[in-house]
């Protein structure tokens, strides 16, 4: 057996992004000691792209936001069948979480009166999203870096697990191997916090980066933990649509809170075509009560364009189908329209969208202050994950916690824009305190080092095969087939076949051939990728054929209505004894009174 | 052209331009890539051709030349969109991120060369090794705050102090900056210099409105900002347009300045913040 070089911790964070980092500041505020293993450079990690904002209900733009409202917003986005308690429990932490970041230097846009400004956004009743401009993320991911430093965190950048390892039942640690030199080493921690992130390369047009290969689902679903919600993936209706090389690129949904509207190739403002029936009153009747809106007008309705995100991704799609889309495939994202309405529209659009002016400017040739952007939509975010409890974030494995992306439960079927931050941080910062408790409480664990060993062996096969397919043609087709058979739009038929293609490309990806050497070798570390790849596109697809209904990012061609039994459930998974991949419906819990008289009063 | 629907069927996709063979994309012609292969021992250029389109970057031609020509090349990237940092490296000689360089910028009748950052150690092929910087930020004194304005615990800032620091803090820590630097490039002046990275961060620090620390004398002292001539080459390079030498560094020296060589101010200064203590 290999002499595996072993790092100790007491809680080990896997994902530096702002959930990850979240939590490591929260264990080593425990005093216990912590590692932090990311796949990238520190900073990188994709919270870095989110650009609308945090939503919390601080009431400072409106006073007459508060938890309540958030609470109540966010179930109905995710259509009822959110963890109840989660939902809560984030309405309530998140304007302690977003003024805790104020005090480590972050600094957001102001109201005249000096406090921490808040935005419209899709979903939000009332402005609720503390923001940066368009560059939350980067203000958010490098406040945390940089306090993070400062708190005795041990970072370990370049560094990709593997494998969870087991002690019994507990989780023990992992095998991780760095990029830069491909060595492996055991990181052992009585207390083990996946904060991966989501899966978007499973499919071709996406807003992730190649990081987001499934891994905390993966490695959680392989570790015998329960994943939950896997069917509802968002596609985020406004991604970048030419030129070709950076098709899914996401547009900010801020472009919509400051005004920015959706035509189609005939100039038609088509969102307000179609608003659903539970929005209907929430929403405004012409372009000028939302234009109203989005200054600030308290006694305005938001215009459709702010819808929840998988109905406009859905509205955009019609469009394009039957024929009405713009050159390349999607459609029309006007801001520049506002110079009707406001002066130095130019200027001001510049200020409130720097990046987005800068992106298009310089990867589109595209002024968006004087011409409108073409847009459509791209995989962006998984609603469903690990399964958690919704205090402790712990999954059904002993010691394994999850937070942000990869956990499920706060979204539900359709998470809101601004709440995945928000999300982060609340969690992030739940997880590492009770990962924290949890290593303390106790005894020290024994990773099982066979299972390290096999995973290592496993690892280094695809340089032993001469011959074989490379790992990118595998990674491609998978994309492909996740795109066209389980994409914005699903029927069973075409989900079966996918199920057949992913059972042939996990055959492939088996034989997978890697050329060159240990030492950073993207070729084998996509070849390592697939593997994550291939559990979660299978999660997805099996659990969103057993949802026979449409509902929230689930939208079924075949069954194109919500259906009111299928409230009552969430979809879950988990590795059979025979290592196949076994579906249940589990019951959502009943929700408290108070919370029910919350949702009846706000809804 | 016709175009197919969004996720509901195939089409124009990033990497069209590669294997799939889009269909007839105006523009599309060959273009070679003079790659530096290679690690700490040595390497050398490389050629790699390759299909390009229209709206193409480099790091769209790197990465098909690693998905078809050469799955072992090394090279980092995030985002693809301007907002990591970290897929800095020098592009016919000059420092840039591959993913905000398009190929219309550049002549194609000729290789492009694309090699690693110059002033890191290499790593393998375009990687280098980085982690200089982190050590360098993490004896920088951190971020300080001043008492809370508010009983609830907040602070009152206006917008336009807010507006002050926020060219700093639009850093996406690239590092282009460090790279083409004279001081570190050429001078390797790594353990008494932190180079304009970490000046725009302590400026950022020194700027905020709430910050309370004093970096002056270890500016002076351990950061090394005498080492500094202006000659701007770091605003140059900058992906963000942040005006480095103009308002970070010049007036952290002017600060320092202040400090160190003007007694009257100093005093001036120690009395006053005697009375907002």
């Amino acid at each position: 057996m290999a002499d595996f070089e072993t790092v100790r911790h007491d809680v080990l964070v896997v994902g530096a992004g702002g959930a990850g980092l979240r939590a490591a500041i929260a264990a080593a505020a425990d005093g216990v000691s912590v590692g932090l293993v990311c796949k990238s450079l520190l900073g990188k990690a994709h919270t870095v792209m989110a650009e609308g904002g945090i939503a919390a209900a601080m009431g400072n733009v409106d006073d007459r936001d508060d938890w309540k409202v958030h609470f109540a917003d966010t179930m109905r986005g995710g259509q009822y069948i959110n963890n109840w308690r989660m939902a809560e429990l984030h309405a309530k932490e998140a304007p302690a979480r977003v003024r805790e970041l104020e005090a480590w230097g972050a600094l957001f846009d102001r109201t005249p009166d000096g406090r921490i400004l808040q935005r419209n956004f899709g979903g939000h009743r009332y402005p609720r999203l503390a923001h940066v401009g368009d560059r939350t993320g980067l203000e958010m991911i490098r406040t945390l870096q940089d306090h993070g430093i400062h708190h005795g965190i041990d970072v370990h950048m370049e560094w990709t697990v593997l494998t969870l390892l087991t002690d019994g039942e507990r989780v023990a640690g992992a095998l991780a191997y760095d990029r830069e030199r491909g060595r492996f080493r055991v990181f052992a921690a009585g207390a083990v916090v996946l904060a991966t992130g989501g899966i978007g390369r499973a499919f071709r047009i996406t807003s992730n980066s190649w990081e987001y290969t499934g891994d905390g689902q993966s490695l959680a679903y392989h570790a015998g933990a329960v994943l939950q919600d896997m069917e509802f993936v968002q596609f985020h209706p406004t991604g970048m649509v030419w030129p070709p090389s950076v098709r899914g690129i996401l547009v900010t949904e801020g472009v919509r809170g400051e005004g920015g509207v959706l035509t189609n190739r005939e100039g038609r403002r088509f969102m307000f075509d179609d608003i659903p029936e539970n929005y209907r009153a929430q929403t405004a009747a012409d372009a000028d009560e939302g234009w109203r809106y989005t200054q600030g007008d308290k006694n305005a309705r938001r215009p459709p364009e702010l819808l929840t995100r998988d109905h406009v991704a859905r509205s955009i799609t019609r469009e394009v189908r039957e024929g009405r889309g713009s050159p390349h495939g999607g459609v029309y994202l006007d801001i520049a329209w506002i110079k009707e309405r406001l002066p130095n529209a130019a200027e001001h659009i510049k200020k409130k969208l720097p990046s987005m002016y800068h992106q298009f400017k310089q990867l589109a040739d595209i002024d968006i202050t004087t011409e409108p952007m073409e847009v459509g939509p791209t995989t962006h975010y998984i609603m469903g994950g690990i399964h958690v409890d919704g205090d402790t974030q712990m999954s059904t494995v002993p010691g394994l916690f999850a937070a942000g992306e990869c956990a499920a439960g706060l979204h539900g079927a359709n998470r809101l824009g601004g709440n995945s931050l928000s999300d982060l941080l609340v969690f992030g910062q739940r997880a590492g305190t009770y990962a924290a408790q949890f290593a303390q409480a106790h005894a020290p664990v024994a990773p099982d080092l066979g299972q390290a060993n096999e995973a290592a062996q496993q690892a280094l096969e695809p340089f032993s095969r001469t011959t074989g397919e490379g790992p990118y043609q595998i990674q491609h087709a998978l994309q492909d087939t996740m795109q066209e058979l389980v994409g914005i739009v699903r029927r069973e038929e075409e989900m079966a076949k996918a199920l057949s293609q992913i059972s042939a490309l996990s055959a492939r990806a088996a034989q997978v051939a890697v050329v060159g050497n240990r030492e950073y070798n993207p070729g084998w570390h996509t070849a390592l990728d697939l593997g994550n790849l291939l559990t979660v596109a299978e999660a997805i697809t099996r659990s969103a054929i057993e949802r026979r209904e449409s509902r929230g990012g689930h939208f079924r061609d075949d069954f194109p209505d919500k259906d009111p039994g299928s409230a009552t459930f969430n979809i879950t998974l988990r590795k059979g004894p025979a290592g196949r991949m076994e579906l249940s419906r589990e019951p959502i819990r009943p929700m408290p009174d108070a919370l029910k008289q919350v949702i009846a009063e706000g809804g | 052209m016709t175009t197919p629907a969004i996720g509901t069927s195939s089409g124009g996709t990033p990497r069209a331009a590669g294997a799939q063979a889009a269909p007839a994309e105006s523009g599309q012609r060959p273009a070679t890539f003079r790659v530096w292969r290679g690690d700490a021992a040595g390497g050398a250029f490389r050629d790699y051709t390759t299909d390009t389109a229209p709206g193409m970057v480099v790091l769209d031609a790197i990465h098909q030349i690693q998905a078809e020509q050469a799955n072992d090349l090394a090279v980092r990237w995030n985002c693809k969109a301007g907002k990591c940092g970290s897929c800095s490296a020098e592009i016919n000689g000059k420092p840039r991120l591959m993913c905000m360089t398009r190929l219309s910028d550049l002549s194609l009748d000729k290789p492009v060369t694309v090699e690693p950052m110059r002033a890191f150690p290499p790593v393998k092929d375009l990687v280098t090794d980085v982690s200089w910087n982190y050590r360098v930020k993490e004896k920088i004194t951190q971020f300080t705050p001043r008492p809370p304005d508010a009983p609830d615990g907040t602070w009152r800032i206006q917008q336009s102090d807010v507006d002050r620091v926020q060219e700093f803090r639009k850093c996406i820590e690239c590092f282009l900056c460090q790279d083409v630097c004279h001081v570190i490039r050429e001078h390797h002046e790594e353990t008494e210099f932190i180079g304009p990275r970490f000046f725009v961060y302590t400026a950022a620090l020194e700027m905020h409105p709430l910050d309370v620390a004093d970096r002056i004398p270890a500016l002076k002292r351990d950061y090394g900002i005498g080492f500094c001539n202006i000659t701007k080459c770091c605003t140059s390079v900058c992906p963000e347009s942040i005006t480095i030498t103009d308002n970070a560094i010049i007036p952290l020296k002017e600060r320092v300045v202040d400090e160190f060589y003007d007694p009257l101010g100093k005093l001036v200064k120690l009395f006053s913040r005697a009375h907002r203590g």
